[in-house]
């Protein structure tokens, strides 16, 4: 078919492909190259006394290493610098994910399995933290986005806050013409629930001393006995705080897997900025006390 | 023997009554017949209180009646005095039949059975008598009306006004002014916009709409009408809405017969041509004049003017000029050649082909609006690229084309009569090639807003810019070295057709070798596969469809159909395969094509034992992103919501790029199948936004991004026009501090939009920016492509063109 359309170089269109198979998984193989050349430099060359990172091969990894490391630490920039030139968050997450991998190599290999209670060691510790988290964050990534959109449907967020908003309005309309000590349990679920409360609460979703559904649960035995007008605005109310229940448990559900999502980046990214000082500390270190 | 006067005016409207209160002042014996009771029964039969507009503002009135804006109450109460005060001779109830004789002696046959004689005869007598009727089914029912007295008499109705002009709004006004005459108010309008309808009107009218008190329906027709029901087809399909009254309001044309009987000839056949005048307004008749709104000039204060000055003509005054005459001779001057304004006006309508049907008169009142340009041989009129939507019109010389970007030499003529520059007229992209003139060169450059009211006033107008538009886009579609020559044979017997949403060009198994070219909308190609209707790929505007069957004989192999409205045109099959036979070269690129197509049939039938779950799937997905309006865009944003985390990143990096605003709304939208469809911008191929833009400040870019430039007024029809709800009024927040500054000492609010707590924070600056409409640009001019792309970081965020994505060949990625 032919169509006339973009007349300029610019770049429009992308292709389908998740961050882990960008480019047909170019990082991944670039990456894997990387680990075998220095697999075999390291097993190539002739230590004396033993490898170590102070061997020409050793310096040399220990070089591309600490390069690696700034660079990787560097997505951080780049997620929010946005520049108008070419780039894509994409491909440089894909490198940052398969590079990454590789270091446990390039370093491993580089400390010539010497390890003690010292500085060097220290820093080693960082960098297998922050690649494990990282490793926790490229699971999150490739599994929870599915249960993300299952959950939320078409619904935003700023849907589920204002619905449940609308159910408080309504709740509050109809505990009117409720005697004292019902309102006082109506009030409990208007004035005392939680939506989300703090980021260990929504990470582990607790949420068992839910002010809602105390109340919810305390207007059981009065529903119960209740008789004619009031029977009717009891039920009323218990009725939408029901819908409440309902939907706190779906903006939950959300901010659960959001937080699982974002869990991850609470070890990685301190530890990136504790293994960035380290690292600088091993470099200082070898270099003025060696 | 009764008296001979020397004027006879028929007809007491604006421009009558004003040539016989000329008449009268100058003492000339006259005479004013009128049909009714009372002078000018056109205004008299306007709604109650309605507002009477004096247009065009910068026209001076020369009148011995007096005019202004205001009630019709407060208007037709002046023209009684004027009348009065002048000696007006009007005779009542004297309605014209037949007009005999010759200059010198007339004699007009009243109804009544007199006989009135006059040595010349003024036909002011409007086209509102004979209004333009509906044709659909049902027309003849006695709820369809033509005429709207008062529309306080109407209480808790159905109302459909159809109409776009300006009788029709101000009908729907009239209904729907009052909310507590309970009147549900529908106007339907055959076109997008509003181009015949003055700029007060439609502005009251989508205030109106915005209220919530009118509903308009746009690019609607009439389909048929029912006792209690209507039924319309609208770009997204027929619907049959309740209805208990139909006021069609949708123009008139001049009462033929009884003029043609005068012996007056009009310029054309078209139903809406007017009779042929010469510059002082007297018809092929001598003696016999014709002005106002038969002569082809619906405004009030034309018609006031002419009456004026057709009294001076027939007095023997040849030297008398046109009131808009010093505004034209400003334009003209400093042109090449020594020509008068009417000799100007008569060399551009003689020589431009769009401007072949128009009188004289509609010429001068076009040329108030448009431009008259000389360029010298080699002089770039437009470049590749540049803004700008106007219609250019070749008055002398020809100017050269340069397809090829990168050569500048490779031209291709447009010789003069011709036009250029259609192709931003019609999608308002910006300029596709560089333009020079290839000799020395007059050209008539037509704004927008003219173009689209001349091509809705003057039928030949819009079907020759249709007929040059499908010459180009068929030459474009080919190439492969088609001259317009080549098509000579082809194109008298190609057939445009409207298509309606869902209905089939073409169906599967059916006999049929014609081709079919999709000049604006889109199509869906449909295949059955063991019992099932897979979707096989979208045909954007600008594709052929049917090549198959034309090329190798045989039935359909697959069903084509609209998936919005959509124009197509038809090229039957035997002088195009004569084409073919003389261009090998053509041939062999629509034998590629097909190959192509097979193996793509060839690849679904393989699947559909193998993969039909995938299949279906895919067939599913794809009716839902037609369904999502993907039909009608050439670039949307998609986001795959298994890879989605939910960062926002996408929508910060819009705001970062986008002076601090977003344009996308990323967790709005519909979801199918785990694809999203947030809510920004299609860039539709017919942008609903660009209909009606005041300043005409929406634009499309080099790359088909429909962008709103610095001309912005901040009127928001634009919003209110997007079905899509894409486009925000907002104004641009202050500068944040950098990012460094951000991330090293924490100052400002960090990446992406700042919220409204910090936002009126900071201290106001000196110039206080108004609200404007923002929407996606598609980060228009930037090297990277669009930022929200560039900054996802899982590869969720895609963008496409759906004929990209919509494509069976994706389906082997499951």
């Amino acid at each position: 078919m032919a169509v006339a359309r973009g007349q300029t170089q610019r770049r429009k269109s992308s292709t389908h492909e998740s961050f882990l198979r960008h480019g047909g998984f170019l990082f991944a193989k670039l990456s894997v190259a990387l680990c075998v050349a220095c697999i075999a430099a390291y097993f190539l060359q002739d230590a004396h006394p033993r490898p170590s990172g102070g061997t020409a091969v050793g310096y040399v990894l220990g070089i591309l290493g600490a390069v690696l490391i700034v660079w990787l630490a560097l997505l951080g920039v780049r997620k929010r610098a946005v520049s108008d030139g070419h780039y894509s968050l994409k491909a440089w997450v894909s490198a940052h994910v398969y590079l990454g991998l590789s270091l446990i190599v390039i370093a491993t290999l580089h400390t010539g399995f010497q390890f003690g209670w010292n500085v060097h060691t220290l820093a080693y510790g960082l960098m297998l933290l922050v690649i494990a988290s990282g490793a926790l964050g490229v699971w999150a990534y490739a599994t929870l986005p599915k249960t993300l959109s299952d959950n939320r449907g078409e619904t935003t967020r700023k849907q589920m806050l204002a619905q449940i908003h609308a159910l408080d309005e309504q709740i509050h309309e109809a505990a009117q013409p409720l005697q004292r000590a019902e309102a006082d349990i109506v009030r409990l679920s208007l004035e005392e629930t939680d939506i989300g409360g703090g980021f260990w609460r929504r990470l582990l979703g607790n949420y068992g001393d839910c002010a809602n559904a105390h109340a919810l649960a305390s207007l059981g035995p009065a529903l119960r006995v209740a008789t004619g007008k009031e029977a009717e605005a009891l039920r009323k109310a218990s009725d939408l705080m029901q819908r409440k229940a309902d939907a706190l448990s779906l903006a939950r559900r959300q901010m659960h897997i959001t937080a699982l999502l974002e869990a991850w980046l609470f070890v990685h990214v301190p530890a990136t900025f504790a293994l960035l000082a380290a690292l600088s500390v091993h470099i200082v270190s070898v270099f003025l006390y060696w | 023997m009764s008296e001979l006067f020397r004027i006879a005016i028929v007809g007491s409207g604006p421009s009558g009554l004003s040539a016989a209160a000329h008449a009268a002042a100058k003492g000339v014996s006259h005479v004013l017949l009128e049909k009714t009771d009372h002078l000018s029964d056109t205004i008299f039969r306007y709604q109650k209180g309605k507002h009477v507009m004096a247009t065009p503002a910068q026209l001076v009135l020369r009148s011995d009646c007096d005019f202004a804006a205001g009630k019709r109450e407060a208007v037709l109460a002046q023209w009684n005095e004027d009348a009065a005060n002048a000696g007006v001779n009007v005779r009542y109830n004297a309605e014209a039949k037949a007009i005999t004789g010759a200059k010198g002696d007339f004699s007009i046959a009243t109804a009544k059975g007199e006989v009135i004689r006059a040595e010349t005869v003024v036909l002011a007598i409007g086209t509102q008598g004979n209004p333009n009727l509906m044709r659909c089914d049902g027309a003849a029912l006695p709820h369809v009306q033509y005429q709207l007295d008062d529309p306080a008499e109407y209480i808790d109705e159905h109302i459909f006004v159809f109409g776009g002009g300006d009788a029709g709004i101000e009908n729907a006004l009239g209904l729907a002014a009052d909310q507590a005459q309970g009147n549900v108010v529908t106007l339907v309008n055959r076109s997008a916009d509003f181009a015949r309808a003055k700029d007060a009107n439609v502005k009251a009218l989508t205030s109106a709409r915005d209220a919530g008190r009118i509903t308009i329906l746009s690019e609607t027709t009439p389909g048929a009408i029912e006792k209690g029901w209507v039924t319309v087809e609208t770009p997204q399909g027929t619907a049959r809405h309740k209805c208990d009254r139909i006021i069609a309001r949708m123009g008139s044309a001049p009462p033929r017969k009884f003029i043609e009987a005068a012996g007056v000839a009009f310029t054309s056949e078209a139903v809406s041509a007017f009779p042929a005048l010469s510059p002082t307004f007297e018809s092929t008749t001598p003696g016999i004049y014709v002005i106002g709104a038969l002569a082809g000039y619906p405004l009030i204060k034309h018609c006031m003017n002419q009456g004026h000055d057709v009294v001076e003509y027939i007095s023997g005054s040849t030297d008398l000029k046109p009131a808009d005459e010093p505004i034209l001779e400003a334009k003209l001057a400093g042109l090449p050649g020594k020509l008068s304004v009417s000799e100007w006006l008569e060399f551009l309508r003689g020589r431009v082909e769009i401007l072949h049907g128009l009188s004289p008169l509609q010429m001068r009142e076009f040329l108030l609006d448009s431009d008259v340009r000389a360029f010298r041989a080699g002089e770039v009129i437009f470049e590749r690229n540049g803004v700008g939507s106007s219609l250019f019109g070749i008055a002398q010389g020809s100017v050269l084309v340069e397809v090829d970007p990168k050569n500048p030499s490779i031209t291709v003529p447009i010789p003069a009569g011709s036009i250029f520059g259609e192709v931003g007229l019609i999608s308002g992209r910006r300029r596709g090639a560089t333009i020079r003139a290839g000799e020395n060169t007059i050209v008539v450059e037509i704004p927008r807003t003219a173009a689209l009211k001349l091509m809705a006033q003057v039928a030949e107008a819009r079907e020759t810019v249709n007929r040059i538009t499908t010459e180009r886009q068929i030459l474009q579609i080919f190439k492969s070295g088609l001259t317009p020559a080549d098509l000579a044979e082809v194109l008298p017997e190609a057939q445009t057709l409207e298509i309606k949403a869902g209905q089939a060009i073409m169906t599967e198994g059916d006999e049929g070798d014609d081709l079919f070219i999709i000049r604006s909308g889109s199509m869906i190609v449909e295949k059955m596969v063991g019992g099932k209707n897979v979707f096989l790929s979208y045909v954007p505007a600008g594709s052929y469809s049917g090549e198959m069957a034309l090329l190798d004989g045989g039935r359909r192999t697959a069903t084509v159909k609209a998936a919005i409205r959509s124009q197509v045109v038809r090229l039957p099959a035997d002088p195009f395969r004569r084409l073919l036979a003389k261009k090998p070269e053509l041939l062999k690129r629509m034998r590629d094509e097909v190959a192509a197509r097979r193996k793509v049939n060839a690849f679904v039938e393989d699947q559909k034992d193998s993969f039909g779950g995938v299949v279906d799937m895919y067939s599913s997905v794809a009716s839902f992103l037609i369904d999502q309006g993907i039909g009608e865009a050439t670039d949307v944003l998609l986001i795959d919501e298994t890879l989605c985390v939910g960062c926002d990143n996408c929508e910060k990096a819009c705001a970062d790029s986008h002076e601090g605003l977003s344009r996308l709304n990323r967790e709005a939208g519909k979801t199918y199948a785990k694809i999203h469809v947030p809510t920004s911008c299609r860039h539709c191929e017919h942008p609903y936004c660009m209909t009606d833009c005041p300043p005409n400040a929406i634009q499309r870019g080099p790359d088909g991004e429909v962008f709103i430039s610095d001309a912005c007024i901040g009127c928001g029809n634009c919003q209110r026009n997007c079905p899509y709800d894409v486009i925000q009024m907002d104004k641009p927040p202050p500068e944040k501090p950098s990012l460094l500054a951000w991330m090293l000492f924490g100052m400002g609010p960090g990446p992406g939009e700042p919220d409204k707590a910090w936002r009126e924070k900071q201290p106001k600056g000196a110039v206080e920016r108004g609200k404007v409409a923002i929407k996606c640009d598609m980060c228009i001019g930037k090297a990277g492509g669009p930022a929200c792309v560039r900054a996802c970081p899982t590869g969720a965020a895609i963008r496409v063109s759906p004929e990209e994505f919509l494509s069976v060949a994706l389906l082997d990625r499951g």
